[in-house]
């Protein structure tokens, strides 16, 4: 049997449709599955005790301090050397055998598994630099984790700024540094940021790597080489070892509600600038 | 409105003497010389993809963004070697402004739109930038328009606004000369026409060199006029060069007279 056109394009649609449903379906139902199971758990106590007898029972205050100042610190690492990478590579050369070099080690780096991430980091800062399972032996790790994210969208950024905005500024008798400083980068900025953005979620997702590098103690961590238990690896923990279902889900949940808090302001940012600049 | 016919003593603002220019192995420009004079309008025309950008970019060397652009012979503003060896192109463009085909604002403010040149300049006092400000708008006679929404975005304006705005940017800088390149192409033709009567008015403090694809406008405006074409070698040339009105009623070369007569249709 043969069919019409109309009929192809309607079964096409039908199909196409069907995946999409089926995809949203399910995210919207782990999610939605998560949140009913976790959510309750979560109280003020929840928010403001530390974990007792391994987390079975009290909060999970410490952990997140501790996920909030290793995704700071890794961000704060990858800011200068990401940004300043992405200039380098998109105003500086043109395409010469060490940008090559950069790129493809970049695009490699970005296809590496965090668990590999994890053991370098255990290897090269736990135990060669003796820095121990610290928050800043995980950050460091982080940092290179997200690099090559933060080096490509800070350039997709910064080489979508419209190159007459360059050629304007050049004509108006600016410098490279001035062009870059106060035309590009204000330009691209939105785009960077974003970026950053995205990385703070993967850094407060990530398990694998900060476990290996920033340990799993439960005490409320008092600076950067204390060593602590990050949200999500503790949620890691308290549901491998069956130590309380209950609240690996508060924190799950609890996690859930962070990234998608974080996509939303990244999404609103981009927006709301979108808007003004036009 | 044309009559200032040029008096031969004229002072010479740019030269340019066998000037060739290659993209890559690409030969764009073939054994140009010209003079452009002192406080005119000089007007280049010709068919598409002849050069007439190209030409007009060398003039600021904006043609030295582009990798691989090499250029030969000489190219004089005033007595300073605009291609030499220590030549320095940010002072180079300082005297040499460029307005673009679209009027293309940066996304800031009126005021930070003019006030980008000077300030990267190292002027700093808000005085002092509010009266360039005040100054260069009121030489686009825009300031009338805009002085009580100063802080409004550039963008705000009508595309005619943007591009007085874009002419008032680079006269901020304080340039001699004016490069323009189809700065009209964009606009409707009353915004056009007010972009002329700007010309008139800026060719008594500047030199102005306009690209334009309008015969009517560069016979309107233009004191001279340069006529480029490919030549059968594929290199674009200058065919014919003088004074406007001379050009355009009669021709000394075929090409231009069909070119000419083509483009008024
Ligand atoms: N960046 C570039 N790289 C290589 N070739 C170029 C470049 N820019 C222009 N050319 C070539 O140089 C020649 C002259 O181009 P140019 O833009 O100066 O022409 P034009 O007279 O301004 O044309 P138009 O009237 O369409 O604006 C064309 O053949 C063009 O293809
Ligand atoms: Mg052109």
């Amino acid at each position: 049997m043969k069919l019409t056109p109309a009929q192809s394009e309607k079964i096409a649609r039908t199909v196409i449709w069907a995946a999409a449903l089926l995809v949203i379906g399910l995210l919207s139902f782990i999610i939605v599955y998560i949140l009913v199971k976790g959510l309750p758990v979560i109280n003020v106590q929840f928010l403001t005790d530390n974990p007792r007898s391994m987390g079975r029972t009290g909060g999970i205050a410490s952990s997140i301090v501790g996920t909030f100042m290793v995704t700071v610190l890794a961000i704060a690492i990858v800011i200068p050397f990401g940004i300043g990478t992405a200039f380098y590579l998109a105003e500086y050369t043109k395409g010469n055998m060490l940008t090559r070099v950069i790129r493809f080690s970049a695009e490699s780096l970005a296809g590496i598994p965090s668990i590999v991430y994890g053991l370098f980091g255990f290897i090269f800062f736990v135990i060669y630099l003796k820095l121990g399972w610290s928050i800043l032996s995980g950050g460091l790790t982080l940092a290179f984790m997200i690099l090559p994210t933060v080096i490509r969208t800070s350039e997709e950024a910064i080489l979508a700024v419209p190159l007459i905005y360059r050629e304007v500024s050049f004509s108006l008798s600016a410098t490279k540094w001035q062009t870059i400083s106060r035309v590009v980068f204000p330009s691209a900025l939105l785009g960077i940021v974003n970026g950053i953005i995205l990385s703070i979620g993967r850094c407060v997702a990530e398990t694998a790597a900060v476990m290996l590098t920033a340990g799993l103690a439960l005490g409320m961590p008092t600076s950067i080489f204390s060593p602590t238990r990050t949200m999500a690896v503790h949620f890691y923990v308290l549901a491998m070892e069956g130590i309380s279902t209950e609240n690996a889900f508060g924190t799950a949940a609890l996690l859930i509600v962070l990234i998608l808090l974080i996509n939303v302001v990244a999404n609103t940012l981009v927006n709301r600038f979108m808007a003004k600049g036009r | 409105m044309t009559d200032n016919v040029l008096s031969s003593n004229q002072r010479v603002k740019l030269r340019t003497d066998s000037l060739n220019l290659f993209y890559g192995s690409f030969h764009a420009l073939g054994d140009i010389s010209m003079e452009i004079y002192d406080r005119s309008i000089t007007a280049i025309i010709g068919p598409s993809g002849c050069g007439k950008s190209t030409l007009l970019r060398v003039f600021n060397r904006m043609n030295d963004l582009i990798p691989g652009v090499r250029v030969e012979g000489e190219v004089l503003l005033d007595d300073f070697s605009v291609y030499g060896k220590n030549t320095d192109v940010v002072s180079l463009r300082r005297k040499v402004g460029m307005v673009f085909q679209r009027p293309n604002v940066f996304p800031k403010s009126i005021y930070d739109n003019i006030a980008i040149g000077p300030r990267k300049h190292g002027i700093k006092r808000t005085r002092q930038l509010d009266e360039i400000v005040e100054h260069s708008l009121c030489q686009v006679a825009l300031w009338g328009e805009v002085k009580d929404d100063l802080k409004k975005s550039g963008l705000e304006l009508t595309p005619g606004q943007q591009q007085r705005l874009c002419i008032a940017r680079a006269i901020a800088v304080e340039p001699d000369v004016i490069l323009m390149d189809e700065s009209c192409s964009a606009l409707d033709p009353e915004s056009t026409m007010k972009i002329e009567e700007l010309m008139f008015s800026l060719v008594e403090k500047y030199t102005i060199i306009i690209v334009t694809h309008n015969m009517e406008q560069a016979l309107r405006v233009s004191d001279m006029a340069a006529f480029l074409m490919i030549g059968q070698d594929r290199i674009g040339k200058l065919v014919e060069y003088g004074p406007t009105i001379g050009m355009f009623s009669s021709p000394k070369d075929k090409r231009t007279e069909d070119y000419i007569t083509g483009r008024f249709g």
